[in-house]
């Protein structure tokens, strides 16, 4: 473990040297909470001589928002969710990437997702983490093979025993992959038979839960299953409770992925594209993969080479083909569908 | 001159109160107005003077059931909290002597000194299938299988009513110790019993304590995000919840604003129906 971390320090340094002698300064940068582990952003900031300063927010409406009623140049660098990219394009919130800089060629092919980071072959982000929105459960209170089929999980064996994660996208994606619906075919015809799973769900449990209230449900055994969780919701608690662990069921699963990009009003592009390099590199990628707030996997295949074996299995590493080959990104509406599926979310939630 | 110059007095000393309540109440408040009355067309705000975002409230079944999920929980907080304190606020003002009355105040606002998050996930874990009262009941036979209490309306409401009663404390203490014995001390002259000098003497005169008291819990529950988001697992959502989905993701800041529009029309006509007891110069 030690040589791993001398390695990966080492590594580090010499990666970042060449950008060392960039002027000091300070990059402003809109986050999702897995950026603010100081294990991810000291060795940047050290090699840089930057200072990083890193706001967390929830939900693209409300990062589109912030980044609306700021002035030009607050902010530097975006992470966003892998869907909607586009949504920060329209928009003229993001800059080009330059594609040479980015080790794409690395990346596990399935969620180098040029399509949700390009527009008009333009690149404006890049994918950095993706995992899964899947089942978590608790395997010394459920019966791990019922954990592979979708109905069963939300069967009344388990009434009262299941957690939804509070997310319309990814949990009505679940309900449409129950239904042998791709989640890139909702549409509004498709909502009634998601409509009924999604109540079937909801009439089976006990709470829909937030990250750190799903955490702590099925920590505490208020919960045995999760629905919508996945290794995000449980690595952090794998050492302490073995037994919660994740699948991806028969059916598959839901995938999620965030991407990170460079604001077009930033006055500092140039360390924001740095900044982009370092958590697309295997370092970074290493150390975001697993950082404190949640564990997911990197989008680069190389971070292997900087995660230690136990780490590569909580993450499910060596199941990674297998997995991408039998999720689907979670449902991007646009805007109409998107209105008529968070209206039959609440529905359902106030039933 | 002095009369001149005492004649600028007021508007001297009221000019900082209307300039704070004009910048911090009066201008978003219009600005929330504005917004409630413009439409999000696909994502584009569309400022105007439509009405869509309340029709919403007719035509999406899950909107009108907040508002009734909202009262619902305030009213029941409201009427435990009042029931508890008054009794606990009464035994601080005339059973315990004076010079204990100070830490018994602070001992019922101790709860107040931890983060209201933190106190809300402490509740949470109490209430656990495998929480502290679960156990106890099991441990005393009175059940034989954990009970849901966590992710319920029942926890919602012990949460709030826990934060509340502190206050309603407070509010209905310093309206008993205001009173002065000698009216009790007239009514048992009289021949009324204890009862009848509380139901026809105490209870009016302590009105004012009650009604400032239960207006602020009103008030401060049904705006309440954290509460029921953590402690009442989302089993049915009150209007904060619902108008934080509506900016998560789309940034729907009409209908959100629309919302926040009626949670304050409905504050302003329990206002109106309780002024006529409401003092809240006695705070």
């Amino acid at each position: 473990m030690n040589r791993l971390k001398t390695a990966l320090t080492g590594t580090t340094v010499l990666t970042l040297a060449a950008g060392a002698a960039m002027a000091e300064g300070e990059l402003n940068a809109l986050v999702w909470c897995d950026h603010t582990d100081p294990g991810l952003i000291e060795p940047f900031e050290q090699a840089f001589g930057v200072k990083v300063n890193l706001r967390e927010y929830e939900g693209t409406g409300a990062a589109l928002a912030l980044l609306e009623q700021s002035r030009p140049g607050d902010w530097d660098v975006l992470v966003i969710d892998g869907i909607d990219v586009f949504r920060a394009v329209d928009a003229g919130l993001l800059a080009p990437l330059p594609d040479e800089a980015l080790p794409t060629d690395d990346f596990f092919p399935q969620v180098v997702m040029a399509e949700n980071n390009s527009v008009d072959g333009v690149t404006y982000a890049v994918t950095e983490k993706f995992g899964y929105n899947t089942i978590s459960y608790n395997a010394d209170k459920v019966d791990p093979a019922d954990m592979q089929n979708l109905s069963a999980v939300w069967s009344e064996k388990y009434d009262g025993r299941i957690s939804i994660y509070d997310y319309y996208l990814p949990v009505m994606g679940l309900a449409a992959i129950a239904n042998g619906i791709d989640t890139a075919g909702i549409d509004g015809a498709s909502l009634a038979a998601i409509g009924s799973t999604l109540g079937e769900m909801r009439a089976r449990a006990a709470s829909v839960a937030g990250v750190v209230a799903a955490q702590t449900a099925l920590a505490t055994g208020e919960v045995d299953i999760v629905v919508g969780g996945g290794e995000w919701l449980t690595a952090v608690l794998a050492e302490e409770q073995p037994e919660l662990t994740w699948t991806i069921p028969q059916e598959g699963a839901v995938r999620w992925a965030q991407s990170i990009g460079v604001l077009e009003s930033s006055e500092n592009k140039d360390m924001a594209v740095e900044f982009v390099k370092y958590i697309t590199s295997p370092e970074g990628q290493a150390r975001l993969a697993t950082s404190s707030c949640f564990w997911g996997m990197p989008a680069n295949a190389k971070a292997g080479e900087f995660l230690t074996d136990a780490q590569k299995n909580t993450l499910r590493w060596d199941e990674q083909p297998d997995y991408l080959a039998r999720t689907q990104l979670y449902p991007a509406p646009d805007t109409d569908l998107d209105i008529e599926m968070q209206d039959l979310w609440l529905d359902t939630l106030q039933q | 001159m002095s009369t001149g110059h005492q004649r600028l007095k007021g508007p001297g000393f009221v000019t900082p109160a209307l300039i704070w309540t004009f910048a911090f109440f009066v201008v978003p408040f219009l600005v929330m107005g504005t917004m409630s009355l413009a439409t999000l067309e696909g994502r584009t705000l569309v400022w105007g003077l439509s009405l869509a975002n309340y029709a919403e409230l007719t035509e999406k079944a899950y909107l009108w059931r907040a508002i009734m999920v909202s009262l619902e929980i305030t009213l029941t907080v409201t009427v435990v909290s009042v029931i508890l304190a008054y009794p606990l606020a009464w035994i601080i003002a005339y059973r315990i002597p004076p010079r204990w009355q100070r830490l018994a105040l602070l001992l019922a606002i101790l709860p107040f000194w931890t983060s209201y998050v933190v106190r809300s996930y402490a509740w949470l874990l109490v209430l656990a299938r495998e929480g502290v009262v679960n156990q106890t009941l099991i441990s005393m036979g009175l059940i034989s299988e954990p009970i849901t209490l966590a992710n319920t309306r029942f926890a919602t409401v012990t949460g709030f009513v826990h934060f509340f009663v502190m206050l309603l404390t407070l509010t209905i203490y310093a309206n008993l110790v205001q009173l002065s014995p000698n009216y009790r001390r007239a009514a048992m002259d009289l021949g009324a019993s204890a009862f009848q000098t509380f139901r026809h003497v105490v209870l009016p005169l302590t009105l004012p304590g009650i009604v400032t008291g239960a207006f602020l819990t009103f008030v401060l529950c049904i705006g309440d995000y954290v509460t029921p988001q953590i402690l009442g697992g989302n089993t049915e959502l009150t209007v904060p919840q619902v108008i934080m989905v509506q900016l998560g993701r789309r940034a729907d800041f009409p209908l959100a604003s629309a919302l926040a529009i009626v949670l304050m029309a409905i504050v302003t006509l329990v206002y109106i129906l309780s002024a006529r007891w409401l003092r809240l110069d006695r705070l």
